[in-house]
């Protein structure tokens, strides 16, 4: 079938998801009002509330929410084949992270644009604070640890990536230094510095830069030593200001995103390809079952809890009339599903043949330690039939994840750095107080450490648990946003209004996040991985926890239903 | 040509947007910070304790009283207790 096909089938789906699901939400369950006046007029500052276009307030929460996780997620997630894969995002897009992200930008906007931490506590109980600092401390261990070995496979196996990836920060700089210290446009030195990183491709192919030396040196593998050495410039980056570095970057990351999906679009529909990956894999029976693992795995593809502290974080406080809510909030999550078809499509119509695939995506362990390689190799095939060649469209798919990941471990070890703090000074911890040097130490050796598990589960026996990391990823990125629906539910039901557009992809993932985590507990234990069952075993507290509050809230508001509050 | 160039201002606006958006209140928090330790630093006078630059900080007194004026609400004081300083 050509991939074509795909594209249509969802971006068809994502259409009238829009046009119709999202105008029920905003109309009968969230009930947008374009006479509310939202926080960025009622507590407008110039800083954190800033009446913003919706295109501008889109644009800005995409490219917020969008990263490597969508791409990665979904790469893995085609080895139960593509027909799975490819229904879970459409319909995780459409009926549970377009409820969640228009969700959590609403029930903001109507608490003076609070965070969705600060509702939880106010919304569910005091408890739920607690819970969710420590839910968002074990997701940023997590994502700090996976996008950290993300990076080490990509640089390992694309050593012509390494001096585009590295010429990212000098162009971020420059242009962070162009904004502020000249106060001028930046269209300019933005368009020179994308052609200057796009020059930096066939540079790098021809000088590809391997850390071999340097490992056997040492006497660590070039993967550890890889890991090591992205662990140490987060470290440095992250306790540099934000204006220098990090803001830059995560605007280059903008552009290349948006750049990233025309591309791959284009590719499919100029070169016509043909979907070689299986409908529906038949796996062997010692590989993960698709269910629920297939949830856990597309993570970020379908749903992600990150979005809501995004949504609550900045895109409320910026939300100009609260109707555009439904643009910004539905349309964000669109285009985050958007990224994912992306990632199927790359790897299931870009690997050649059915032959090729099929060894691609030989095992579990192939499929999830293989998983950006085989991104970027499609990326690369969809870029060849533009006429670029192959070997700089792939390193091209691998600065971009590169650049993704890069910018996502900086600002995680930044908040980890954050909840370290907090969580210190609630145990009565004084040692670290105001110890900003040992706390971003701390934030790096944590996840390190993480990556640094070994497991030998990956393709080339490399010795990394890459693949069970992802899962404890997406368990634990789908509590997140357990946490932020079980906030909208209890706000929807206060209402009066049918809560069941949240209830109902609320109770799907916390059953398939807890069955996830039940059963690696039981593969943890059998396979002796100790570190990994501690870790598994209290992310299963912590789920077990959000039921409750989850549950309890639901029939207190269930039990206290004020007709009065129908309006508010 | 002016519609081109309405068009070019609009779209680099938007951009810069893009750009200044996400992070705007990060950086003002980031700057705000900055400047409460050296309003308090110039201020220590005021404050009642000798600062040892105050001499040579004097001047710097016109630029930054309406800073201070900010500062000392920002610390939790709605008028300031010294006449002559501010309010």
């Amino acid at each position: 079938m050509p991939a074509f096909f795909l594209i249509v089938m969802a971006l068809v789906a994502f259409y009238l998801g829009y046009r119709f699901y999202s105008r029920y939400l905003a109309e009968k369950v969230y009930a947008l009002d374009p006479n509310f006046r939202t926080p960025a007029h009622e507590m407008r500052d110039g800083v954190d509330f800033v009446p913003t276009h919706k295109h501008v307030l889109l644009g800005h929460h995409f490219t917020s929410v969008a990263g490597a996780a969508p791409i990665v997620g979904p790469a893995i997630a085609v080895y139960w084949g593509w027909l799975p894969a490819l229904t879970w995002v459409i319909l995780g897009t459409i009926f549970a992270a377009g409820v969640h992200d228009l969700g959590s930008i609403v029930v903001s906007a109507r608490n003076r644009g609070q965070n969705i931490g600060t509702l939880s506590g106010k919304v569910i109980s005091a408890r739920a604070s607690t819970l969710f600092l420590l839910i968002i401390f074990f997701l940023l261990t997590l994502v700090n640890a996976v996008f950290g070995v993300v990076m080490a496979i990509l640089f390992e196996s694309n050593p012509g990536a390494v001096i585009p990836a590295l010429i990212v920060i000098p162009i971020a700089v420059f242009i962070g230094q162009w904004a502020y210290r000249l106060g001028r446009s930046i269209i300019i030195p933005s368009i020179v510095g994308l052609l200057l990183l796009y020059i930096a491709i066939p540079i790098g192919q021809a000088y590809p830069i391997e850390v071999d030396g340097l490992a056997s040196a040492i006497g660590l593998e070039v993967r550890t030593t890889w890991i090591l050495l992205i662990f140490a410039y987060t470290w440095i980056a992250s306790r540099l200001p934000v204006w220098i570095l990090l803001q830059p970057r995560d605007y280059i990351n903008g552009q290349q995103l948006i750049v990233a999906l025309f591309v791959i679009f284009l590719g499919v529909l100029v070169g016509w390809d043909t979907v070689s990956a299986p409908a529906v894999n038949e796996v062997s029976a010692d590989s993960p079952h698709w269910f629920p693992y297939l949830f856990i795995t597309v993570a970020c593809g379908a749903i992600s809890g990150f979005h809501s502290l995004v949504a609550s974080g900045t895109t409320s406080k910026q939300l100009d009339k609260e109707p555009e809510a439904r643009f910004v909030g539905y349309g964000g999550a669109l285009g985050e599903g958007a990224l994912a078809l992306a990632a199927i499509l790359a790897c299931t119509a870009g690997l050649g043949a059915a032959g090729e695939w099929n060894t691609a995506y030989a095992d579990f362990g192939a499929a999830s330690g293989g998983a950006l390689g085989h991104f970027v190799t499609g990326t690369g095939h969809f870029l060849s039939n533009l006429g670029i060649p192959a070997t700089l469209g792939a390193t091209f798919a691998a600065v971009v994840v590169i650049t993704f990941a890069g910018t996502t471990m900086d600002t995680g070890i930044r908040l980890q750095r954050y909840i370290l703090a907090e969580i210190s000074e609630l145990a009565g911890f004084k040692a670290l107080s105001g110890r900003v040097n040992l706390l971003t130490t701390l934030a790096v050796l944590i996840p390190l450490g993480l990556a640094l598990v070994p497991g030998g589960d990956d393709a080339g026996g490399k010795g990394f648990a890459f693949g069970r990391l992802w899962t404890l990823f997406g368990t634990t990125n789908q509590l997140t946003a357990g946490l932020a629906l079980s906030v909208i539910a209890v706000w929807v039901l206060a209402r009066n209004r049918n809560p069941l557009a949240a209830i109902v992809p609320l109770v799907f993932l916390l059953f398939m996040t807890t069955w996830a985590l039940l059963l690696n507990l039981v593969d943890f234990f059998q396979k002796g991985d100790w570190l990994l069952l501690a870790m598994d075993a209290a992310i299963f507290v912590l789920a077990a926890w959000l039921i409750v509050e989850a549950v309890t809230a639901l029939n207190r508001q269930r039990g206290a239903r004020d007709p009065a509050a129908a309006d508010r | 040509m002016a519609d081109e160039k309405s068009l070019w201002r609009r779209f680099s606006d938007y951009h810069d947007e893009l750009f200044m958006a996400p992070w705007r209140a990060g950086i003002a928090r980031e700057a705000r910070s900055e400047e409460d330790v050296l309003v308090a630093l110039l201020f220590l006078e005021a404050l009642g304790i000798p600062g040892p630059a105050d001499y040579y900080a004097l001047e710097l007194y016109p630029d930054l009283i309406e800073s201070f004026h900010r500062w000392h609400q920002r610390m939790g004081m709605d008028t300031f207790p010294e006449a002559g300083v501010c309010c």
